[in-house]
């Protein structure tokens, strides 16, 4: 049961605020406020309360979307809620930012009304939605810079705009009404989020993959999807399919509306798509990757005769060539320095307030090796300061590739649509953590 | 849009809503309302236009029409008499062709909130639970819960009651968990919505065709249900089974807590559920939602109270990723903790190790005092680790080491020696109050050992005066004169120095008051003194050691998917092992190696109020040292005392239902066994901690002895810790 959603933005801005239950006050949202920023940092506890009143949020895209909600609800059940009810608006909306919110409000009102009565959640499915939602979305510019400012750390989503072949996956589902009614599209995205941690040794202590299909279809009414999955793909260690090599994973869930008659012996998925986002399948692979990570790192700390501390950084990618890369990385270490970096494009800054310095590399081709020199002057520099150097923490975006190798064979719309429709297959790998200690 | 202050901006809009010409064009007037909706969700107060937007609300533009009605509940509650005025207009929406103005009307006929409109909406109410549309349907039993909320002091028709009773047969599965949920409000007093054996399986038989949200609400509620015979309730948890591997996080969640209120009396049952989220349980660990991720760890967190070797083999799922937010990392390191073991000790630590010096200092004492607590176990490998820190001379780090030492000396005393090396020249680095407190305790404990223990407190003494924490006097005091008793020539003057100064100067009541104790005590002689600070320490930790036996489900069933597993904060994890507080003050500090030896399950978790607890002290041949106990001292004369191997000792003990909790290797002395057992009478439990200590010469230390002589012994003390008990209960 939830007494109050509202919506706030980084900067405590009011965006949204609804009552559904008439219990708590609206200064909940000033008292809300409050409790964030009196809090060193900027991650507040997922939970607060405050006497009677308790505050459950999820941040996404620089806003605070919070529920208020008494103390016996389900926190599964909430967030969930929440995390829905944001990719509904950024369905709605397009995306998700400040900006969109603000320029949407009556839409998100229109739609608060419907999926949450009496603090009771009625529904979130679009197919339902699409009945009552009246409202047209305004939408922002298709793609900014700006947007891209609130890139969230795990930004999978927001990121995606960067490599979608246009800016057409960000915008608003609902413009069938509108003047691009004619243009059905649906893309199918592969999207995996790495996790590793390499040892200082270069040994691969810990490598996750947490990865997910998701579709989104912008087509007004679509009829079966069939998706098809590499032929050798096999769930668990046990079995093993195909003579290729195997596509392995460790345990799999499927969306509940996905029709698994033909998985078994082909490995399709049939589905019928609603409109707008949805994660099809989900999928985990633990400690077992089926190549070497793509990135590695050869480091050398040292101590100049100045007093000075010697970074010397040389990455090297490990993906096959003609695959460029989005980087950033970073180290954790101390005060001024002067850089030495084997490219012009790419750059370097010292973060003071996180002690870190970070690398940016705007492309990184595949086999190849990159390199960058750092002096730091750090005061009182001892031997035991070398040991709180590091580590290096990797975040990239891996356009077309998937670290299990999950290909999507097909995509097959089975009564064929009239007019022309668009389908598209994403791949892309994210860094959730990569991090390489030295 | 220039900007305006408040009251400019409700009139611009007020003139701008009763313009004939802004209200003849329809998309004009809709704007206009959407501005001042959004001045009103700004915060900006709007209240004002009020009448305008009831005019404004006669319209057959639903877009504009949600509109005002978003604005209309939100101020219904301020006039009162003018929100009559849209009742009319509510009630022929009502009557309209289309479902979705009818289902429209209905919901915000509801929430203005007003006692005085209840009865123009109830009869609209009635006939929207009969209505062909599911969406008003919906809205409408919705509704009847809202309007008992208005008037909780009438009664609703008790043919209401029946009709939303009836509903629960309702082909729509929205509409039958509303009215599940309108029931539940309705009859809160007599204990909300009732299930019987048909309702509960019909609620079961239509749960597949509820979405996410009414499968957790069904689930939530079938809770109460209490299935009648054994095979009912297989065959209701065979019929949730799948469930429980949901790939949404709510259902799974919502099923296990069903699974585990059902199973309450099958222990066996519930822990094979347990068993069986493990799987979506991590793969909501690994959520993209960190929401969704720290939600999981707290669960898993619960989880493993009961069952302490679920996660073991998937410790890695917790190491923590670069950029998670401090909230997760800490998280991620307490369930760390609880996973180590000797296979994966090496790596955790190395993990940990890495968080050390995050940026951000709370994770990184929080991974300190990590290390601390696996300390208790890998003393040695953790120390490394620990005193390495030290090296680094940040603030915050020594600050959290020392703290950390301090806490893991007092478990495991050999470290001591280690420990006391590392000590030297923290007290540059360390700043904060409570890092100080405790290098003044370790200095005050360990004073013979350091041989710069002096003149560290020396500069602390000097620098009195410009103290501002009571806390550190307090322990400056005390560490002095520890200090005073092992090394009174270098300690002697500043002794002095300190007392004189906390007794004539010092402001604060209680660091004076301990000054002038000690300055008394030390008038009694120096035996005296050695006597009460020096005395028998307290070892709150021996709970600790046993490591935590596994809990019984029930004893967080209840707490499960609810937020308080979100709230617990670190520190009351850290304290639920402390033990209760006026018993262990008399058991002694052991000042041997303590082996750890594992534990049989056994409900030991503070019992209940009145809980007897006294300790037993077993000499063999010779009594023990003299002091005296709040608890009992008994004296068995055991003709050999058993020096077997830990391990057919434990066995044994268990067999008569005694725990053991620690042993000293076997063949140190003063030899000792910590053991506790717990007797439970029908009003009354009591827990004896008992201490077997054996400080026979050497002429006495002998090999295992027969299995005889073993029984024998554990007879007696099988018999005396009978009566004592008895006694006691």
């Amino acid at each position: 049961m939830i007494s109050q959603i509202f919506i706030l933005s980084s900067k405590g801005d009011h965006l949204i605020y609804k009552d559904f239950r008439g219990e708590a006050g609206s200064d909940a949202v000033t008292v809300f406020y409050e409790k964030v920023t009196a809090l060193p940092g900027d991650q507040p506890p997922v939970v607060m309360s405050h006497g009677d009143l308790h505050f459950v949020h999820v941040r996404q895209g620089g806003l605070y979307c919070v529920a208020t909600t008494a103390a016996d609800s389900s926190p599964f059940t909430v967030i969930e809620f929440l995390n829905r009810l944001m990719a509904l608006i950024k369905d709605y909306c397009g995306s998700l930012s400040e900006k969109s919110v603000r320029m949407n409000f009556a839409l998100i009102y229109e739609l608060l009304d419907e999926v949450v009565d009496y603090g009771y959640i009625q529904t979130t499915s679009s197919d339902v939605l699409k009945n009552f939602i009246q409202t047209e979305a305004v939408s922002s510019k298709p793609f900014s810079l700006f947007d891209l400012s609130n890139v969230g750390l795990f930004g999978a989503e927001t990121q995606q705009s960067k490599v979608a072949p246009s800016s057409a996956a960000t915008r608003p589902i609902l413009s069938s009404r509108g003047e691009q009614g004619g243009k059905s599209e649906i893309f199918v995205d592969v999207i995996e989020r790495l996790c590793v941690v390499i040892g200082s040794n270069g040994v691969v202590m810990k490598a996750d993959v947490e990865g997910e299909i998701r579709v989104k279809c912008y087509m007004p009414s679509c009829s079966e999807m069939r998706i098809g999955l590499n032929e050798e793909f096999s769930i668990g260690k046990s079995q093993l399919r195909g003579y290729g090599a195997a596509v392995r994973v460790d345990e799999c869930s499927f969306h509940q509306a996905v029709r698994l008659d033909e998985f078994d012996s082909h490995r399709i998925l049939r589905v019928c798509p609603s409109q707008g986002e949805q994660t099809v399948m989900q999928y985990q692979l633990s400690d077992d990757l089926p190549s070497a990570p793509p990135f590695r790192l050869f480091p050398t700390v040292e101590r100049d005769v100045g007093g000075r501390l010697l970074l010397y950084l040389k990455l090297r990618c490990d993906l096959p060539p003609k695959r460029s890369v989005l980087l950033q990385d970073a180290t954790t270490t101390h005060t001024p320095l002067c850089q030495e970096l084997s490219s012009p494009d790419q750059s370097a800054e010292l973060q003071p307030h996180s002690r870190a310095v970070v690398w940016q590399i705007p492309r990184f081709p595949g086999g190849t090796q990159l390199s960058a020199l750092f002096k730091l002057e750090v005061p009182g520099l001892s031997s035991a300061s070398m040991l709180e150097v590091g580590p290096v923490g990797l975040s990239f975006e891996l356009p077309k590739v998937t670290a299990t190798g999950l290909q999507i064979r097909f995509l097959r719309l089975s009564p064929v649509q009239p007019g022309a429709s668009q389908r598209w297959v994403r791949y892309v790998t994210h860094s959730d953590s990569y991090t390489i200690r030295i | 849009m220039p900007y305006l202050g408040s009251e400019d901006m409700v009139r611009e809009l007020r003139r701008a809503l009763s313009n004939p010409n802004v209200q003849s064009d329809h998309l004009r007037y809709r704007n206009t309302i959407l501005k001042v909706v959004r001045a009103m969700s700004q915060g900006v107060d709007v209240s004002g236009l009020f009448s305008e937007m009831v005019k404004a609300c006669a319209t057959v533009d639903v877009v504009q029409k949600k509109l005002v009605y978003v604005f209309l509940c939100s101020y219904a509650s301020l006039n009162p008499e003018l929100s009559l005025l849209v009742i009319n207009t509510l009630r022929k929406d009502c009557q309209d062709p289309n479902p979705m103005v009818r289902s429209l009307a209905l919901r915000n006929m509801t929430n203005l909130r007003l006692p005085s409109l209840v009865e123009y909406v109830e009869q609209p109410l009635t006939a929207g639970l009969r209505d062909r549309a599911a969406c008003v349907r919906r809205v409408a039993v919705l509704g009847w819960a809202k309007l008992h909320k208005l008037q909780a002091s009438s009664d609703i028709d008790a043919a209401v009651v029946n009709e939303l009773y009836s509903l629960l047969r309702d082909p729509d599965p929205v509409v039958m968990v509303n009215c599940l949920r309108a029931l539940e409000e309705i009859l809160k007093e007599e204990g909300g919505v009732a299930i019987n054996k048909p309702i509960a399986h019909h609620l079961l038989n239509r749960l597949k065709e509820c979405d996410v949200w009414g499968q957790c609400e069904v689930l939530k509620i079938l809770e109460r249900y209490r299935p009648q015979s054994e095979d009912e309730l297989f065959d209701i948890l065979s019929l949730l089974d799948p469930s429980l591997l949901s790939p949404h996080p709510p259902v799974m969640a919502a099923t296990l807590s069903l699974f585990l209120s059902l199973c309450s009396g099958l222990p066996a049952a519930s822990l094979s559920a347990l068993e069986r989220v493990r799987g979506p349980l991590l793969a909501a660990c690994g959520s993209a939602s960190r929401e969704m991720r720290f939600t999981a760890l707290c669960h898993i967190q619960l989880l493993l109270r009961s069952l302490p070797g679920l996660m073991g083999a998937h410790y890695k799922r917790f190491f923590c990723g670069y950029a998670e937010p401090a909230y997760i990392k800490q998280r991620k390191m307490q369930l760390l903790v609880e996973l180590v073991n000797d296979e994966n000790v090496a790596l955790v630590l190395d993990e940990l190790k890495g968080y050390c010096t995050d940026v951000n200092t709370d994770t990184a004492q929080a991974a300190i005092s990590a290390i601390g607590r696996i300390g208790r176990s890998y003393s040695d490998r953790c120390l490394e680790i620990l005193t390495g820190l030290l090296g680094l001379k940040q603030e915050h780090i020594t600050s959290a080491v020392v703290q950390t030492v301090r806490d893991l000396v007092w478990v495991c005393p050999q470290c001591s020696e280690a420990v006391c090396l590392a000590l030297e020249g923290c007290e540059e680095t360390v700043q904060d109050s409570q890092g100080r407190q405790a290098l003044l305790w370790l200095l005050g404990v360990y004073g013979e050992r350091v041989s710069s223990a002096p003149y560290v407190l020396e500069v602390f003494i000097d620098g009195l005066r410009s103290e501002v924490s009571p806390g550190v006097k307090m322990e400056l005091l005390t560490a002095t004169m520890r200090l005073f008793l092992c090394r009174p020539a270098e300690t002697q003057d500043m002794l002095g120095r300190l007392l004189h100064y906390c007794i004539e100067e010092e402001t604060d009541m209680c660091v004076r008051d301990q000054a002038l104790f000690y300055y008394r005590l030390l008038h009694c002689g120096i035996e005296e003194t050695r006597k009460v600070l020096q005395g028998r320490r307290s070892d709150p930790s021996l709970g600790v050691l046993i490591g935590r036996p596994a809990e019984p489900v029930n004893q967080w069933a209840r707490s499960f998917n609810t937020l308080e597993p979100l709230k617990q904060s670190a520190a009351e994890t850290e304290s639920t092992s402390g033990g209760s507080p006026e018993p262990v003050t008399s058991v002694p500090r052991p000042n041997t190696d303590l082996s750890l030896s594992s534990l049989s399950p056994s409900p030991v978790d503070k019992p209940p109020n009145g809980v007897a607890l006294c300790f037993l002290l077993l000499g063999a041949l010779e009594k023990a040292e003299e002091e005296d106990y709040v608890c009992m001292e008994e004296h068995v004369h055991c003709p050999a005392p058993p020096r077997c191997s830990p391990q057919s000792l434990q066995a044994a003990l268990q067999l008569v239902n005694v725990q053991t909790l620690a042993f000293t290797p076997p063949q140190t002395l003063p030899w000792r066994v910590y053991l506790y057992t717990h007797t439970r009478n029908t009003h009354r439990s009591t827990l004896i901690l008992g201490e077997l200590l054996y400080t026979g010469e050497e002429r006495v230390k002998k090999q295992p002895r027969d299995d005889t002589a073993l029984k024998g012994f554990l007879s007696i003390l099988a018999t005396v810790l009978h009566t004592l008990s008895s006694e006691r209960a």
